[in-house]
């Protein structure tokens, strides 16, 4: 690794982007998931993919090679900070500490888009590191409402909202997920964080259909798309049981699926998510050049007629 | 608050309790999608919580795993995410409690360095996250008037850490730590380590007889002069010239500090 290559920016002047123009905002092609293990390859690719995503809170100590590296990145690739940890979905208000530090991140990378995901992971200061589920009820409606208000007037601009992946359902659930994140939105004016797989994943576990959670989907508010790879598992009764993890190529039936999203509703910045079983960066480019591919012939009918565009037409 | 606004609370807590203690049965309110049942289902939560922290304690602490082999590794460490979750999102401060529950954890007892080597993993995480601090450079140094040298005192790098042990904790910890077979080691020889970051890359240094003392003063405060004498008192062949060097090349300190 090239270490002088990654030396400290210069401070930004007042009111400037330490960043050139050309990577303030996120384009509607595909980027990926940034790891250390695949930071040369991507700064040597002759063909860079769209911009990079990272999650926050690998970049919340506070200096060292984590920085030095996102420094570098960030020189050549627009950025979207993924927070992971932030407990959206919980009933304790958010942490103070964490949303300073995730603000700090804001200002100091300027990240074209930043979202969070509808879940919590701490509890009576217990941190259990996993996206864990939600009621959805008037009640736990307030809450997540409350805290993306908190949030997005901490960092000062919109955040869009992930929907999960689930493997288990609340009985004193009085709504459904599509209805809960419409409201959400509503309330608090954030956008939307589409995950195709999750969308694929609790479809196949809770047994409904994924095109007819597509067509209740508040789609005219989704500002980026997540595409990963699931594993499958059994659940109680021997019947699949998918896990989100992050660890494979994207399924076929999730690229399906993708592709009837875009073409609904246009083309919109994909990220490509691979967080274990890392492989060899052109494996994860050719994923990123995949979904390229869908968006590209997206693209091109929207430029044909925009009456192919219209999100109102009944998906499936 | 009114009692309405505490079942999301309670609910919380429920799931909370179950996932952490595997004898306890998943939250009521939890089940499967059209009268499912719902025990494996919750067991995912459960699964992805420990393994997931296990999974950040062998990143932390891969010699440790390396010389306990992974079966024995992996669970010490989900005894040790049961009784000791982590209490911030930020798992790059995860594990602090480690050495010490190693230290005390029964079935380690055959390996008595093993809680050192992860006090050296441990503080090679920290360097590797703290402050991009310059460390002191050799001309602060000798601008000091010498009559004063004696009583200059160091602000520590936030990196620095010192270990101190009764056994070859750096050859221990530099063996495993590398790609190659680990060789014999005379885990009976006493060792200190010092673990720095002065620049990207973390370093982590063995240091010779007295040196230990001698860092250990510094970093708790003390002058130049009682570090000093605090090598001298613990080992004769203690070199002062060769000690201030090591205060330059290993990083540890950011400022010179005269009393006046």
């Amino acid at each position: 690794m090239n270490r002088t290559s990654l030396s400290q920016d210069p401070a930004p002047a007042a009111g400037t982007s330490r960043f050139a123009a050309r990577t303030a905002r996120i384009p509607a092609s595909a980027g990926v998931g940034f790891k250390h293990s695949h930071l040369e390859a991507i700064l040597d690719d002759p063909d860079p993919v769209g911009f990079l995503e990272v999650h926050a809170e690998n970049y919340m100590g506070d200096g060292g090679f984590p920085h030095r590296a996102l420094e570098r990145v960030r020189r050549d690739f627009p950025l979207s900070l993924h927070g992971v940890c932030m407990s959206i979905g919980g009933p304790q208000p958010l942490s103070e500490d964490h949303l300073t530090r995730f603000k700090a991140l804001v200002d100091r990378y300027e990240p074209g888009l930043v979202s969070e995901h509808l879940a919590w992971s701490t509890h009576d200061d217990v941190f259990m590191n996993d996206l864990l589920p939600l009621p959805y009820t008037d009640e736990t409606l307030a809450h997540v409402c409350e805290h993306i208000d908190r949030m997005q007037s901490v960092i000062g601009r919109q955040m869009l909202l992930e929907n999960p992946s689930t493997y288990v359902v609340f009985e004193n659930s009085t709504m459904s997920e599509t209805d809960f994140i419409r409201e959400i939105v509503r309330r608090t004016g954030c956008g939307l964080l589409l995950d195709v797989n999750n969308v694929f994943v609790s479809a196949t576990n809770h047994g409904f259909s994924p095109l007819s959670y597509l067509m209740d989907y508040p789609m005219e508010h989704v500002g980026e798309i997540h595409l990963a790879g699931h594993a499958v598992q059994e659940d109680d009764e021997g019947e699949p049981l998918l896990i989100d993890s992050h660890d494979a190529p994207v399924a076929d039936a999730v690229w399906d699926l993708y592709a009837i999203v875009v073409r609904q509703a246009g083309p919109i910045p994909t990220l490509i998510e691979w967080d274990s079983d890392l492989p060899d960066w052109p494996v994860l480019r050719s994923e990123a050049a995949a979904a390229d591919r869908i968006l590209d012939e997206v693209a091109h009918s929207f430029m044909m007629g925009k009456s192919h565009g219209k999100i109102s037409h009944a998906v499936g | 608050m009114p009692l309405v606004s505490d079942i999301h609370d309670l609910d919380a807590a429920g799931f909370r309790a179950a996932i952490l203690d595997p004898a306890r049965g998943r939250p009521q309110t939890v089940t499967g999608p059209h009268g499912k049942q719902a025990d494996k289902r919750f067991n995912v939560y459960r699964n992805n919580v420990t393994v997931s922290l296990i999974n950040a304690l062998a990143d932390t602490f891969p010699a440790v795993q390396r010389i306990t082999g992974e079966t024995f590794f992996r669970d010490m460490a989900r005894e040790f995410v049961r009784a000791r979750p982590p209490v911030s999102p930020l798992l790059f401060l995860y594990g602090h409690e480690f050495p010490a529950f190693i230290a005390d954890f029964e079935h380690a007892a055959q390996m008595p360095y093993l809680a050192d080597v992860a006090r050296v993993e441990r503080a090679w995480l920290t360097a590797y996250h703290a402050a991009d601090l310059e460390p002191l450079a050799p001309q602060a140094l000798a601008a000091i008037d010498p009559a004063h040298l004696a009583d200059v005192t160091f602000r520590p790098h936030p990196a620095a850490a010192l270990v101190r042990s009764r056994f070859a904790v750096f050859d221990i910890f530099d063996a495993n730590r590398s790609h190659d077979s680990v060789g014999r080691i005379d885990a009976a020889r006493a060792q200190s380590v010092l673990v720095t970051r002065p620049g990207t890359e973390v370093m982590v240094t063995a240091l010779p007889d007295g040196h230990d003392a001698f860092f250990e003063c510094l970093l708790s405060g003390g002058t130049l002069g009682e570090a000093a004498e605090a090598g001298m008192a613990a080992a004769e062949t203690f070199d002062i010239n060769e000690a201030i060097g090591g205060i330059l090349s290993t990083g540890a300190f950011i400022a010179a500090e005269t009393a006046q």
